[in-house]
């Protein structure tokens, strides 16, 4: 659990984060948007106290971040830079195996961890243990970013722009993966992002701020359907807000007895997708499966329906 | 088509227009090669390849190739060289070139000793044979053949430090033959192998002591320059200023502060410490050490990357460890850049710590220009020279092996 309470810095004489109290449950994922300047990184950095609050505090499971030793506070939480810092004379299991070293883990340990992460991202261990981060692409070098952040098993994890440097395949691939770790491993997460489809995609909450203040701090279909001001409103996009609320939820939910015509869907696609497949296929209705096996159909009223504003 | 292009080659267009592709044919020949072939045609041709002297200070002679070697060394030689010219002139393989090259030199080397041989008197121990312009112009010529094609290969520093070993182990070889026995520098050798010996020791002392010194030091003031901006400043021009001090004004400074150092503080004379001779040459070399050293580490250490240091410090690494982990590896290839230019410097600035009595290699290149007699001075400067550029060499390598991101074998 992260929680924060009216936390300011002020360089010079403005407030690039202004007065911010918000709590991060634990096992949640708190997503940071805002425009550049707005001073996720610097909310972001406070918690691990790479930047000094000028006031305000925060806790960490409770207790107060300046109750430690910054440095020791820093092992316990991982972080993830705005362009992964990897660095760059240490091979990828060196820089995997950062924070366990500092912490004094065993070899055997150390060297167990590496390899379970690197399985964990998909890179074979035999062939990218050794490897320089220069030897390899930008994605696979964010990935390895992620997989140091997480190796000492931290409670939380703090990351800045995690996935900036991906195309929309890998991205979403990564944010996958990051879900399935998060899920696994109960760890708290606060995270950095430009994207709102990221933020929609990965939110347990989303924190919209602007110019150091936070606009509104709410789960993603409370952001959609009751932006809290007009600049929250533009960041979503108008256009966009049908599909984000369809996007948001799985055709499981959904599902209607009954039968209907052409290729299936899967129940665990968003309402987005199936959204798409009907309008794309002229279809009123598509067959949903749950492991290949038939179990009912979703319908293209039904959809419309859910993607009006909710009342 | 072959035998067209080699007609074309044995008589060289004159008109562009003529139907001859100009620049195809240009495209055949190397650039460097050019000027390679013209510098050779001029060190064959044109100048004495030895000077040849009845006595060390008297007049030279000079002699050209066939002049100064017999039939039929003097033609197979000349030969060879003509061989080596055509090899520079056209587009080769440079490990092709790299060798022919080497073989060039090697081969220069073997001629003057043979030269030297032959034109001796018999039994004469005043007489000298020098080599004149067209020989240090050939070599030149081909050390820049073998240089360009070391470039283009783009080596890996273990193979350039292996070449480098194979050089010197060339070196050795011809010296240890008696092949120059003849040759002038090594006449004058003969009679000064004790002293050649000695100065060669206090040369290396120079060097190499005010380098150690200047790095212990050095580092470490780079360090605490880094973190302190104000020291920086402060410690960066100093240095500077120091360094802008000619160096025979800095012996000449370090006199009187030296002097008065041994006469009023116990012990200091008989440590060594006096206002001439080896401690103000120590202490000049040492001045002009520490700029680049801590110049360097300072760039060094402020070259890490932003999103590197913040990593190191967002994973919980105390100031300490971020230097010694993360900083300092980093900047290490960059501080042996400095390491590097202090010792190539010095082992060159060594040499006149001979005008204060500091000894070392420039004795012989100051006896040698007192007594008009240029062997002399050669004896002091060849091996300066070959030092330097060994020393650059393999620091260029250390540089190579201690750069981060390499994938080293482990
Ligand atoms: N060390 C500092 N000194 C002075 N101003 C700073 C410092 N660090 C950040 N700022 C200012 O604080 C503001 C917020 O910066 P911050 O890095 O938190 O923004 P951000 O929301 O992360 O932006 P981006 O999306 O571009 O990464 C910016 O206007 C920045 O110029
Ligand atoms: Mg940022």
């Amino acid at each position: 659990m992260i929680e924060i309470d009216a936390l300011t810095r002020v360089y010079g004489t403005t407030a690039v984060v202004d007065n911010v109290s918000l709590t991060v449950p634990r096992g949640e994922i708190c997503v940071v948007v805002g425009t550049s300047g707005s001073g996720k990184t610097t909310l972001l950095r406070m918690i691990n106290r790479l930047v000094e609050p000028s006031s305000g505090s925060v806790r960490i499971g409770g207790e107060d971040t300046r109750g430690f030793v910054a440095y020791q506070l820093r092992r316990r939480i991982g972080y993830v830079i705005q362009g992964n810092g990897l660095f760059p004379h240490h091979t990828v299991g060196q820089n995997i195996a950062t924070v366990p070293s500092l912490l004094n883990w065993d070899k055997a340990r150390i060297r167990a961890r590496v390899d379970e992460l690197l399985t964990l991202f998909q890179l074979d261990p035999e062939d990218y243990r050794d490897r320089m981060p220069r030897q390899l692409s930008g994605g696979q070098q964010q990935r390895i970013g992620v997989a140091r952040a997480l190796a000492a098993e931290p409670e939380i994890l703090l990351m800045d722009e995690p996935f900036g440097a991906l195309d929309p395949v890998i991205r979403s691939k990564a944010q996958a993966d990051l879900l399935a770790i998060q899920r696994r491993f109960g760890t708290t997460i606060m995270l950095v992002t430009h994207d709102m489809t990221e933020a929609m995609a990965l939110g347990t909450r989303i924190a919209v701020m602007d110019a150091g203040k936070l606009l509104q701090y709410a789960p993603p279909a409370e952001i959609i359907s009751r932006p809290a001001t007009v600049f929250v409103d533009a960041l979503i996009g108008s256009g966009d807000r049908p599909f984000r609320m369809l996007a948001l939820q799985k055709v499981r939910d959904h599902v209607e007895p009954g039968a209907a015509a052409g290729l299936p869907i899967d129940e665990e696609a968003s309402l987005r997708e199936a959204y798409a497949e009907c309008l794309w296929s002229g279809r009123d209705a598509v067959p949903v499966v749950r492991d290949g096996a038939l179990v009912g159909r979703i319908t293209l009223a039904r959809l419309t329906a859910l993607a009006a504003r909710p009342q | 088509m072959a035998a067209r292009s080699q007609d074309a080659m044995a008589s060289p267009p004159r008109r562009t227009g003529g139907g001859v592709d100009f620049s195809a044919l240009l495209s055949r020949f190397d650039r460097l090669g050019v000027i390679v072939a013209l510098i050779v045609a001029a060190g064959s041709l044109a100048l004495p390849f030895v000077t040849f002297k009845a006595n060390r200070i008297a007049p030279g002679q000079p002699l050209g190739i066939s002049e100064a070697l017999a039939f039929p060394e003097g033609p197979v030689f000349q030969a060879v060289i003509l061989a080596g010219a055509l090899v520079a002139l056209i587009r080769l393989p440079s490990s092709l070139r790299l060798a022919a090259g080497l073989l060039l030199i090697a081969a220069l080397g073997l001629m003057l000793g043979v030269a030297a041989t032959g034109l001796m008197p018999e039994g004469s121990r005043v007489a000298r044979v020098s080599p004149a312009a067209g020989f240090w112009l050939l070599v030149f010529a081909f050390a820049l053949v073998a240089a360009d094609a070391l470039a283009r290969m783009q080596l890996g520093p273990m193979t350039r430090l292996g070449l480098l070993a194979l050089v010197a182990l060339g070196l050795g070889l011809m010296l240890w033959s008696g092949l120059w026995d003849d040759v002038s520098i090594l006449r004058e050798y003969a009679n000064r192998g004790a002293a050649f010996r000695s100065e060669a020791q206090t040369h290396f002392a120079l060097a190499f002591g005010s380098l150690g010194a200047a790095t212990l030091i050095g580092v470490p003031l780079g360090i605490l320059s880094y973190r302190n901006r104000a020291l920086r400043t402060g410690v960066l021009n100093s240095l500077n200023v120091v360094q802008t001090i000619p160096s025979i004004a800095l012996f000449g400074l370090l006199i009187a502060p030296l002097s008065w150092v041994a006469a009023n503080i116990p012990g200091a004379s008989a440590l060594g410490v006096s206002g001439i001779g080896f401690a103000p040459a120590m202490l000049a070399l040492f001045g002009y050490s520490l700029l680049p050293i801590v110049a360097n580490t300072v760039a060094g250490l402020e070259a890490t990357p932003e999103p590197v240091r913040q990593a190191a410090r967002g994973m919980g690494m105390t100031r300490r460890q971020i230097l010694t982990k993360v900083e300092l590896p980093l900047a290490l290839p960059v501080i042996i850049a400095g390491i590097r230019i202090v010792l190539v410097q010095n082992i060159g600035l060594a040499t006149i710590a001979a005008l204060i009595g500091g000894g070392g290699f420039g004795v012989f290149v100051f006896q040698g220009i007192g007594q008009t007699a240029m062997d002399l001075v050669l004896l002091g400067a060849v091996p300066t020279v070959a030092l330097a550029m060994a020393a650059a060499i393999v620091l260029d390598a250390v540089v190579d092996l201690a750069s981060p991101g390499q994938a080293r074998p482990r």
